[in-house]
This record gives structure tokens, C-alpha cells and sequence, in this order.
């Protein structure tokens, strides 16, 4: 073999980036989650007019009625019922909705991995106590204790960060867990304990850093859930709050005019659903990349 | 300096392993994985320890190490009774005993490299870093046969021989006085085996470090023990030089056990002794001597009473009835 042949740091991430590459409907996924996350940063630029600037002489316009707030002067998707242009909203929106499926995985994974990690680790009292806590959680109906932390804490979008971070760890937890419990028996973490390393360094070193994969999943997996999750909560009046726009709350002031002006709800829908899919597909495309025993 | 003259004595090593049963968990009973195991190692020497699967041998090893709590016992290592040590003291001390595993594939972290695996105790207690920990990474693989270059990889690069080399590299990495084997040739092709053998044994002539070597026959042991203990259902029944247990193998387990090696000579012929039954199970252990299930020269008194490993001959420890009286 060649002298100083080296792979680049992490081989491993090299064939998982292989094999995701081949899987056609998960680069499709990727494309799109892409597409969207630069659309949400560079939202200010694209829309052609302010989301939150109403032309009440154009209500409820259908697409392509000619408009004098927007900067090319046509209404793209249509106006909604204060005359909004529907194009802006939505590109607008999807910061809402990306910033809450990003921030609130981000928040699950910090504590479902820390807790997941103790509980597997440790065992004993520490996991009981911490997997009774989940168990409870994952018996609650997540709609019901969202509704209850809104009520409690009043409608904001931060307050969706919580109440979504709140329930979701759980899930991480328990799969962070099974992980830990796994790769605690591995050889290569007795060596490290026979060395006297401290536990610490053990689980972030040794453990942690092997069940990378499973992690990655759940959140690539978990963000569709929390977009829905606002749309949701959006949609019953107790997300983010008008005027800010966000697909959800779009949604539930388009269902009045469900049956006269259908294209208004259509298009938040289609929104979330190209979003929903394509997180999914990046998801399970991620999930057979890093796991190849999975398939074939 | 006062150099003590064992390395380790372990005396009397108990693990139970409680057995709970019904609704509430209430303890059924013990299995007695390893009851009452005493032996002491010396500097520079190599004990090896055999016995069939499920009879202890890595269970007393792993106490030994205290990498799993033992129920009972005395662990006096370099004159200090490791048991009494708290989880800090312990810690400091781990780097004086080592391990090497059975199996290449799960004893080295895939996301670590070379460097990494070998450097990372170095790094840890402060031993060395940065150039110096580099250094020392590559003379210690120079001196399990492999090259400095190699430290940039990562395992799965390695065939199963050289990343038991890493391991055996890893375990030297702070020179131990004491490295417990479990196994390290079990794993490896057998043209494989000997070049692992021959490296170890190289390595404790330069480093004069002692070794517990695990196995479960006896013909691994044979080339690179001192002296060999065999278990028997938690128990040592034997303890003696290598060479006598061949010629001279008093315990009747022992002597099914040596006419097991096969013999590479077509024309030998050679009665073998076929052991009955199975292993009884040590959640039950018969009484009196445990072997006596299976054994050919059980009387009425191996029922009853447990016989004790005495010496009956000098440094050949035996523990059966038929001696010794």
C-alpha cells in the first residue's frame, strides 16, 4: 500500500456520502431542503412585496390578477383577504416553519442525548427515573400537551420551540439509549475504563460518537413532525401569530374562504407537503446510507 | 526500592451473580461464576489460565481488573489492595494493569484513528503530547511490527493479525506491569496465532511486563506460560509449572484435558479420556468436589467433602481428593 495514503480524516461519512448519492429519491429530498432553506434566508430578496402589507381594494384576488403593491405587478399565487400577497407569505413562512423544525430538533437532540446517554450509561436509578419521565411523555397526546404548554406560556414562536422540545426528547432518549446500551458492552469501551479514562471522555469519545447515525436520522425525520406540528398548532390559533405569516396560520385563515377562493389554502398546503416529503425522503435515503446491512 | 516479588496475588476472589425471579424480583439464587479463586502472579512471569467456556476464567480476570466489582476477595497489586481503592485512586492506577481482547473487530473504536487509539491514555493521565506523544505512538507500533506511517489509519483498514497488534500496542502504550490476555489468538487464523504468540513473548523479555494469559486449551498456553492454573466451575482445581501439568497432570479433569490435544503424528496412538455429561450448572454446583459428576475415580468422600487446592509436591498445587492424604 502506498505510504501516506489516507482517507481524508472520516472515511466513513466518504461512503455514506457514496452511497446517499446514488439513492435518487433522497438527493431529490436534498435538492429541495436546500432550495428551501436558501428561499427562507434570502426571503426579503425574492418576494415581490412587504408579506405584511395589505391593499384592501384587492381582496381575495385569484392568481395572476394584476396588483399595485407588488414589485412586477402581478398578484403570482393570488391575495389573501386583506389583500396580502400570497407569494410573499409563503416564501416568508418558510423561515417560520424551517426555524421551527431546525430549532426545535436542535433543543430535542441536546437534551433527548444527554438524557439517552445518562439513562444508558449509568443505568440504575438514573435510568429509571429518566425513562419513567419519557414513558409518561410518550402516553401524553402530543397535541393535547402542546395546546396546554401554549395556554401556559401564550402563543409565540418560541414558545413552539419549548412546548416541541419538551415532548420530542423523549423520543431521542430512548433511541440515544438503546445505543449507549449497545455500544457500552463493546470491547473498545472496556478498554477505555481499563485505561482509567473518566466516564465523561468515555461517552463522548467512545459512545457518543458511534451512534451518530441513528441520531442523525431521527432529527433529518424529525423536522417534517415539528413543521407539522406548528402548522398544527398555527392552524388552532396558538402558534405564531397573525400578521406574521407562517404556513399554518395561513392555512387556517384560508378555510373560511375554502369553498369560494380554494386556491388560497391550496397553496400553504402545497408548501408543506413538498417540504414534509422531501425532509422524508433525505431521511430515509440518510437512514439505508448509514446503515448499509439495512437493504440488499 | 522494596520490590515486592508478586505483581498480584488475588486471594479468595468471589462473584456471585444474583438470580431474580418472579413478580417482585426477589433473589432466587447465586450463580457462582467465580468461587474462591486465589493465585499470585511475579514479575516477568506469564500464568495462563484454562478451562472450558462459562467457567470463569475471563469473569476472575475482569475482577481481578475490577472492571467488574467482585462479590469477595483480595486483590494486593504492587503491595496495594486495589479493593479498598476508591473510583479516583483506581482510576490512577489502571494504567499500571492492562487488557488485550479476544476480538480485534470490536476492541478498537471505528471513528478513532491509529494515533488516537494507541495516543489517547498517553494524552489523558498527561504522560505525553503533542511531538512527544508521536513519537512515542510510532515507536510503539515499530515495536508490535508495525510501520509509523500506519498511525493515520483507521482500523477497518487493518486485517484482523495487525489490529490485534494495535491492541497489544494500546495495552503497552503506558508500559503496565501486569496485562491480563483474554484470549488474544482465539480470534486469529492460525498462522496468525503463533506470530501474535512469539510477539508477546518478545515483548515481555524487553519489557519484562507479566502477563495473565487466558485461553480455553490447553496447547495455546503450552509455548508461552510459566506456570498454568486450570479452572473448573468457578474454581482452580490445578496450578503448576507448564511443563510438569504436560508430563505430570494430576487432576483427573486436567488429564482429559491434556489427552484432548491432538498430536500432529498419524501413528501415535493414544488413549483419550471422554469426559460424560455436561458442565453441571453453576447455579447449582454439586456439592463436595465439584467434578465428581463427571469424574472416573469419584469415591464416596468427593460427594461429601470439597477438596482444597494443596501442594502436594513442590509448586504443584492440586485440588482433588486423591492426593495429598
Amino acid at each position: 500500500m502506498a505510504q501516506g495514503w489516507n482517507p481524508g480524516g472520516t472515511s466513513f461519512w466518504k461512503d455514506v456520502w457514496l452511497r446517499l448519492e446514488k439513492n435518487k429519491p433522497a438527493m431529490f429530498g436534498l435538492v429541495v431542503v436546500i432550495i428551501f432553506s436558501a428561499v427562507a434566508i434570502i426571503a426579503p430578496l425574492l418576494s415581490p412585496a412587504d408579506p405584511l402589507k395589505t391593499d384592501l381594494s384587492n381582496r381575495l384576488k385569484p392568481p395572476g390578477s394584476p396588483s399595485e403593491i407588488c414589485s412586477n405587478g402581478v398578484y403570482i399565487l393570488g391575495s389573501d383577504e386583506f389583500g396580502r400577497d400570497i407569494l410573499s407569505r409563503i416564501l416568508f413562512g418558510a423561515r417560520v416553519s424551517l426555524s421551527v423544525g431546525i430549532i426545535s430538533q436542535v433543543l430535542v437532540t441536546a437534551i433527548g442525548v444527554t438524557m439517552g446517554a445518562l439513562a444508558g450509561y449509568y443505568g440504575g436509578k438514573v435510568d429509571m427515573i429518566i425513562m419513567r419521565i419519557a414513558d409518561i411523555l410518550f402516553a401524553f397526546p402530543d397535541l393535547l400537551f402542546y395546546i396546554g404548554v401554549m395556554f401556559a406560556l401564550g402563543p409565540s414562536i418560541y414558545n413552539v420551540f419549548i412546548a416541541l422540545a419538551l415532548i420530542g426528547w423523549a423520543g431521542m432518549a430512548r433511541l440515544v439509549r438503546s445505543q449507549v446500551l449497545y455500544l457500552r458492552e463493546m470491547e473498545y469501551v472496556e478498554a477505555a475504563r481499563a485505561q482509567g479514562l473518566s466516564d465523561a471522555r468515555i461517552i463522548l469519545r467512545h459512545i457518543l460518537p458511534n451512534c451518530m447515525g441513528p441520531i442523525i436520522v431521527s432529527v433529518t425525520m424529525g423536522i417534517p413532525g415539528a413543521i407539522l406540528a406548528e402548522a398544527s398548532l398555527s392552524f388552532l390559533g396558538l402558534g405564531v401569530q397573525p400578521p406574521t405569516p407562517s404556513w399554518g396560520n395561513m392555512i387556517y385563515a384560508a378555510r373560511s374562504y375554502m369553498l369560494t377562493n380554494p386556491w388560497y389554502s391550496v397553496w400553504p398546503g402545497i408548501a408543506i407537503m413538498i417540504t414534509v416529503f422531501s425532509f422524508n425522503l433525505l431521511g430515509d435515503g440518510l437512514r439505508d446510507a448509514l446503515d448499509p446491512r439495512l437493504k440488499r | 526500592m522494596n520490590q515486592q516479588k508478586n505483581i498480584i496475588e488475588v486471594q479468595g476472589l468471589v462473584k456471585w451473580y444474583p438470580v431474580k425471579a418472579g413478580v417482585f424480583q426477589k433473589v432466587a439464587g447465586y450463580i457462582k461464576a467465580v468461587d474462591g479463586v486465589s493465585f499470585s502472579i511475579k514479575r516477568g512471569e506469564t500464568l495462563g489460565l484454562v478451562g472450558e467456556s462459562g467457567c470463569g476464567k475471563t469473569t476472575s480476570a475482569r475482577c481481578m481488573l475490577r472492571l467488574i466489582e467482585p462479590t469477595k476477595g483480595r486483590i494486593i497489586f504492587n503491595g496495594r489492595d486495589i479493593m479498598r481503592l476508591n473510583r479516583e485512586q483506581l482510576r490512577k492506577i489502571r494504567p499500571r494493569m492492562q487488557v488485550i481482547f479476544q476480538d480485534p473487530y470490536s476492541s478498537l473504536n471505528p471513528r478513532l484513528t491509529v494515533k488516537e487509539i494507541i495516543g489517547e491514555v498517553l494524552a489523558f493521565h498527561g504522560i505525553a503530547r503533542g511531538k512527544e506523544l508521536e513519537k512515542r505512538v510510532k515507536h510503539l507500533l515499530e515495536m508490535v511490527g508495525l510501520a509509523p506511517h500506519h498511525m493515520r489509519r483507521f482500523p477497518h483498514e487493518f486485517s484482523g493479525g495487525q489490529r490485534q497488534r494495535i491492541g497489544i500496542a494500546r495495552a503497552l502504550a503506558t508500559n503496565p506491569d501486569l496485562v491480563v490476555c483474554d484470549e488474544p489468538v482465539s480470534a486469529l487464523d492460525v498462522s496468525i496465532q503463533s506470530q501474535i504468540l512469539n510477539l508477546l513473548e518478545d515483548l515481555q523479555a524487553r519489557l519484562g511486563v507479566s502477563y495473565l494469559f487466558i485461553a480455553h486449551g490447553l496447547n495455546v498456553v503450552k509455548h508461552i506460560s510459566h506456570r498454568v492454573g486450570v479452572m473448573y466451575l468457578g474454581k482452580i482445581i490445578e496450578v503448576t509449572e507448564s511443563d510438569e501439568i504436560y508430563r505430570n497432570p494430576l487432576h483427573p479433569y486436567t488429564q482429559a484435558l491434556i489427552s484432548a490435544i491432538p498430536i500432529p503424528e498419524p501413528k501415535v496412538r493414544r488413549r483419550k479420556i471422554l469426559l460424560e455429561e455436561d458442565v453441571p450448572s453453576p447455579l447449582n454446583p454439586p456439592e463436595g468436589c465439584r467434578f465428581w459428576t463427571r469424574c472416573r475415580h469419584a469415591v464416596n468422600i468427593c460427594r461429601r467433602e470439597e477438596p482444597e487446592l494443596v501442594e502436594c509436591a513442590p509448586g504443584h498445587k492440586v485440588a482433588c481428593h486423591l492426593y495429598g492424604r
